[in-house]
C-alpha cells in the first residue's frame, strides 16, 4: 500500500483523567495488579507502624501455632509472627526489586549506547557479554554473593550482574537501528559530540523497551532473591525476606502449610502483576503489538 | 467512445470511505468511475489524494477497524462488490481483479522460490495438474519477457532486480487472466530505465489480453506515457476526469492545471552563477571501496564509487545524476565525511579533508552543510524545531541566546513563521520540514550545500516550491550546491553542470545545457529517452515542440529557445 495513506486513529475526546477511567474499566486485569503492587509497596512502607508483632522476637512457647486472634497467620518454628514477618519481607522483596531494576537499566544503557555506537568498543564488548550470557543467571548471582559474603547489598549486585548483558543487548539492537535515521547524521554533520549524539539523539529512542523490559528485570530479581534465600545462598537467614521466611517453613510444610504457602502467594502475585504491567506498557509503548488481531 | 456502448469492467459510483471513528471523517468522498475492457484509465494526486484507498476498497483489502466503506457501489462486471462476502471477494480476487503493489521486495515472501509463489495462485483457483501448472506459468514468464524462465522459476526473490520482481508480480497478478488490474504506484521504487520496460509491458499486456488497467500514479510523466483516460484526485474526491489530451491540453479545473504546471520541464534552466566563480570544493580522482572478508579469507570487494572528479563553484549547483548503486550518494556522503573515502582527495578551501579527525575535522563541518531526502526522518521528532537548528551553532559555542534569534531569522527567510521554534516536527508538512532542515542547514552559514534527493520525497506542487527556494537561497548567500537526484526533470531545473554517473564511475560530465540536449554517451541518452513523459510539455499545456498556432516540429529535440518561454 501507499505508504501515505492516511491510516490513522485518532485519539478519543476526553481529558487524560477520563481516558485513563476508561483505560483501566478496558483492563480490569492490569487494574487490579497496579493495585496490589501499590498495597504492597504500601504495606513495605509502613511495616514497622502496622505490624502486629516484633518480627525478630523470639518466642519459643508460641512456635508453630497456627492462626489465632495475636497471630492472624500463626507462628513460625521459633515462635516468630508470620504476618509481621511478610510484611517486612515485602520490603527487602522490593528493594532488591527495584533497585536491580534500575542498576541493570543504567549500567546497561550506558555500555548498550555505547557499543551501538562505536563499533571497535562493540566487537570486544559483545563477547564478554556472550560469555556472560553463557552463564546460568541464579548460578552465577551465587558464586558472586558466596565469594563476597551476602548483605542485602552484595545480593541485589549479585541478581544485578548476569542482568544486564540483556539489557546492553536490547539497547544495542535499538541504537544499531536508530543510528542509521537522517536526524542522526544531520547532527554529525552539524559537528555533534559523540557523547551529545549519544544522549540527546539515541537515548531517548531507548527508553519506551528499557520500561518493559525493567519490568521484566524487577520481576525475575524478586523471584531470584527468593531463590537465593531458600537456597541458603541468601541474606543472612534472622532477616525476613519472602526466601528466607520458605527456606524456615521449608522442614514443617506437613505441620504448618501456611508458612511456605504465604510468602509464596506474595512472591507469585507480586511477579504476576509487575509482568502484566510490563506486558500493558509493551503493548501501550508499541502501538504495532497492541494492534494484533485487529487487522487481518 | 465506441467503449461507451460495452458494460464497463468497473465502475464506482459515489463511494464513500470514512474512518472508523465517532467523528466518521470521510477518507472518500463520493468519487465515480469507470473503466473498460482494453483501458487503461490513470488515477493521479497527491499524497493523501485517497488514491490508494480507492484501489484498497475496490480489492475488499480496508485495513479492518480503520477503515470501512460508507455509501456508494463498486460494481465489477455488473456485480456489487460492496457487501459481497470475504469468500466471494477472495475467489474474485486473482479470478476477475488482480493487483500490483508498489514495492514488488515487500510484496513477494523472501523465502519461497518465485515460480511455487505463482502456483500457489494456480492451486488456490484452479483444478490443475503440477505439470500442467508449471507450464502455464513458464509461458506467463515468458510473456512478461523474463529470461531464462526455468532458471528464474527457481530463483528467490533477493536473487532477481527490481525490475525482474515486479515482472513476477505481474505475472502472478494476471497468470488467471483476470479482466481487471490495478496497478498501485508499479514503478515508483524502480528506476526510470526499468520503469520504461515496465509500463510498455503493462501496456502490452493490456493490448494482448484486452485487460482493463486501473492504473495509480503522482507522477504526471508517467500519465502522459501511457494512459487513456486520467481521473485527477485531490483529498478525497474527484476534481476531473477525462481523456488524456483534455487533461493535458484543456484542463478545466484550476487544481489540474496547478499541478500540470508544476511538472518541472525538461527544458533546462537558465544558467546562474560565473562558469568561472571562485571553486569551493574540489573533489579528485575519489574512490570508495567496501571489502569485507569471508569466513574463509577470501575478500569481497565492492567498488561504489571510483575515478569521481568534480567542481563546485561559488553560486552555482552541480547536479549528480544516476540510477540506484550509481554511486552518486556515496560521493556525496564522502563529500560530508559520513563515511571514508578509501582513495582520492576532498579539497575545500583548498584544504584536503579527506583524512581529517577529531577537532580538525569538526571544524570543516561549519562549511559543508547537508539537506537530506526525506523530511519526516531527517528531523528528530523529540526535539523541538528552534533546538534542532540551534544544535549546530551551539556546538561551535554560540551562545543560545543569539542562537535562538538567528534560528527564527532564518525559519522567516525560509517561508515559516517565526513561531516555529517552539513547536515540534510532526506538527509540519512534509515541504515544511523539507525548508526546516534548510533552515538548519543554513544555519552555520556554510560555503557548501549538499542536498541528497532533497525533493524525491515531496509531491510535486511542493517539490517546485522547495526548487524556488533553493534558487532563491542560492542567488542571496551564493553558496556552492553540489545536488543528487535521480530525476532528470528537477536536475534540469536547479543544476547549472550535470555529472552523470553509472556503476560508480561517471560517465559525462558538462554544463546542464549540453549534457541535457545534446548527450555524448549512450547512457545519457537512454536516460533521458526513458524520462516518462518527455514528449509533452506540461506546464504550457502541449506536446514539446508544438508552437501555438499548431505545427508539430520535433517530438525528441529540446531546444534552448524554450527556457525562455516559461
Amino acid at each position: 500500500m501507499n505508504h501515505a495513506a492516511p491510516f490513522f486513529i485518532a485519539a478519543g475526546p476526553g481529558s487524560r483523567v477520563q481516558s485513563a477511567v476508561r483505560y483501566c474499566r478496558r483492563n480490569p486485569l492490569v487494574t487490579a495488579s497496579a493495585l496490589f503492587l501499590v498495597a504492597i509497596a504500601t504495606v513495605a512502607l509502613i511495616a514497622p507502624w502496622i505490624s502486629p508483632h516484633d518480627p525478630f522476637e523470639l518466642q519459643p512457647v508460641l512456635r508453630l501455632k497456627p492462626a489465632s486472634e495475636t497471630n492472624w497467620l500463626g507462628t513460625d518454628a521459633y515462635g516468630r509472627d508470620l504476618l509481621s514477618r511478610i510484611f517486612y519481607g515485602a520490603r527487602i522483596s522490593l528493594v532488591i526489586g527495584l533497585g536491580a531494576a534500575l542498576l541493570s537499566i543504567g549500567t546497561g544503557m550506558t555500555l548498550g549506547l555505547i557499543a551501538g555506537y562505536m563499533r571497535r568498543v562493540d566487537a570486544v564488548l559483545m563477547r564478554f557479554v556472550d560469555g556472560m550470557m553463557a552463564i546460568p543467571n541464579t548460578l552465577l548471582a551465587i558464586s558472586i554473593v558466596t565469594l563476597v559474603g551476602a548483605n542485602i547489598w552484595t545480593v541485589m549486585f549479585a541478581i544485578t550482574i548476569p542482568e544486564v548483558p540483556r539489557v546492553i543487548r536490547l539497547v544495542r539492537s535499538v541504537t544499531l537501528g536508530t543510528r542509521e535515521e537522517a536526524y542522526v547524521e544531520a547532527a554529525i554533520t552539524l559537528g555533534s559530540s559523540t557523547s551529545r549524539i549519544l544522549w540527546r539523539h539515541l537515548m531517548p529512542n531507548t527508553i519506551a523497551p528499557l520500561i518493559v523490559q525493567g519490568s521484566y528485570v524487577c520481576a525475575s530479581a524478586i523471584l531470584t532473591e527468593s531463590i537465593l534465600s531458600f537456597l541458603g545462598a541468601g541474606i543472612n537467614p534472622v532477616t525476613p525476606t519472602w526466601g528466607n521466611i520458605m527456606a524456615d517453613g521449608r522442614a514443617y510444610f506437613r505441620i504448618m502449610p501456611g508458612l511456605i504457602f504465604w510468602p509464596g502467594l506474595c512472591v507469585s502475585l507480586t511477579i504476576l502483576s509487575i509482568n502484566l504491567i510490563g506486558d500493558a506498557a509493551r503493548d501501550a509503548l508499541d502501538p504495532r503489538m497492541a494492534k494484533r488481531g485487529v487487522g487481518r | 467512445m465506441n467503449t461507451d456502448m460495452k458494460v464497463p469492467i468497473l465502475q464506482l459510483r459515489d463511494l464513500c470511505v470514512a474512518a472508523e471513528r465517532p467523528d466518521g471523517h470521510r477518507v472518500i468522498d463520493g468519487i465515480s468511475l469507470e473503466v473498460h475492457e482494453g483501458e487503461m484509465l490513470c488515477v493521479v494526486g497527491e499524497s493523501g489524494s485517497g488514491k490508494s484507498v480507492t484501489s484498497l476498497s475496490i480489492m475488499g483489502l480496508l485495513p479492518r477497524g480503520v477503515l470501512c466503506p460508507a455509501g456508494g457501489s463498486i460494481r465489477l462486471e455488473g456485480e456489487e462488490l460492496l457487501g459481497a462476502g470475504e469468500k466471494r471477494l477472495e475467489a474474485l480476487r486473482a479470478t476477475s481483479m488482480a493487483m500490483v503493489f508498489q514495492e514488488p521486495m515487500t510484496a513477494l515472501n523472501p523465502v519461497v522460490r518465485v515460480g511455487d509463489q505463482i502456483d500457489e495462485v494456480l492451486k488456490a483457483h484452479t483444478p490443475m495438474r503440477a505439470v500442467e501448472r508449471r507450464k502455464r506459468i513458464l509461458a506467463m514468464m515468458e510473456e512478461v519477457h523474463l529470461p531464462h524462465v526455468e532458471r528464474i522459476y527457481r530463483a528467490y526473490p533477493h536473487q532477481l532486480s527490481g525490475g525482474q520482481r515486479q515482472r513476477i508480480m505481474i505475472a502472478m497478478a494476471l497468470i488467471l487472466r483476470p479482466r481487471l488490474l490495478i496497478a498501485d504506484e508499479p514503478t515508483t521504487a524502480l528506476d526510470v530505465t526499468t520503469q520504461k520496460q515496465i509500463l510498455s509491458l503493462i501496456r502490452e499486456l493490456r493490448d494482448n489480453r484486452g485487460t482493463a488497467v486501473l492504473f495509480i500514479t503522482h507522477d504526471m510523466g508517467v500519465v502522459a506515457e501511457i494512459a487513456d483516460r486520467v481521473a485527477v484526485m485531490r483529498q478525497g474526491s474527484m476534481v476531473e476526469t477525462g481523456t488524456l489530451d483534455q487533461i493535458l491540453r484543456s484542463p478545466t479545473q484550476g487544481y489540474t492545471r496547478k499541478l500540470l504546471s508544476s511538472v518541472p520541464s525538461l527544458v533546462p534552466r537558465a544558467s546562474a552563477g560565473a562558469a568561472d566563480a571562485e571553486v569551493l570544493l574540489q573533489i579528485s580522482d575519489l574512490g570508495k571501496t567496501y571489502s569485507s572478508r569471508s569466513m574463509f579469507g577470501k575478500v569481497n570487494e565492492v567498488k561504489a564509487a571510483s575515478g569521481v572528479s568534480l567542481t563546485v563553484r561559488r553560486g552555482r549547483t552541480l547536479g549528480i545524476v544516476g540510477e540506484s548503486g550509481s554511486g552518486k550518494s556515496t560521493v556525496a556522503r564522502c563529500a560530508i565525511r559520513l563515511i571514508d573515502p578509501t582513495e582520492g582527495r576532498i579539497l575545500v578551501a583548498g584544504q584536503d579533508i579527506s583524512r581529517l579527525r577529531g577537532a580538525a575535522l569538526k571544524q570543516h563541518r561549519r562549511r559543508i552543510q547537508v539537506v537530506f531526502q526525506d523530511p519526516y526522518r531527517s528531523l528528530n521528532p523529540r526535539i523541538r524545531i528552534g533546538e534542532s537548528i540551534i544544535e549546530g551553532l551551539t556546538n561551535f559555542g554560540v551562545p543560545r541566546a543569539q542562537a535562538m534569534a538567528e534560528a527564527a531569522a532564518l525559519l522567516e527567510m525560509v517561508g515559516l513563521p517565526a513561531d516555529a521554534v517552539s513547536r515540534y516536527p510532526h506538527q509540519f508538512s512534509g515541504g515544511q520540514r523539507q525548508r526546516i532542515a534548510i533552515a538548519r542547514a543554513l544555519a552555520m552559514k556554510p560555503d557548501i550545500l549538499i542536498a541528497d534527493e532533497a525533493v524525491s520525497a515531496l509531491d510535486v506542487s511542493v517539490q517546485a516550491q522547495v526548487l524556488d527556494l533553493l534558487n532563491d537561497i542560492q542567488g542571496r548567500l551564493g553558496v556552492g550546491t553540489l545536488f543528487i537526484t535521480h530525476d532528470l526533470r528537477v536536475a534540469a531545473q536547479i543544476c547549472d553542470e550535470i555529472v552523470v554517473m553509472k556503476g560508480g564511475w561517471i560517465v559525462e560530465q558538462g554544463p546542464t545545457s549540453e549534457v541535457l540536449v545534446d548527450p555524448k554517451d549512450p547512457y545519457t541518452r537512454s536516460l533521458i529517452q526513458a524520462a516518462p513523459g518527455r514528449h509533452w510539455d506540461f506546464p504550457n499545456f502541449r506536446p514539446v515542440g508544438e508552437v501555438k498556432g499548431g505545427s508539430l516540429r520535433s517530438h525528441v529535440k529540446v531546444t534552448p529557445p524554450m527556457a525562455e518561454a516559461m
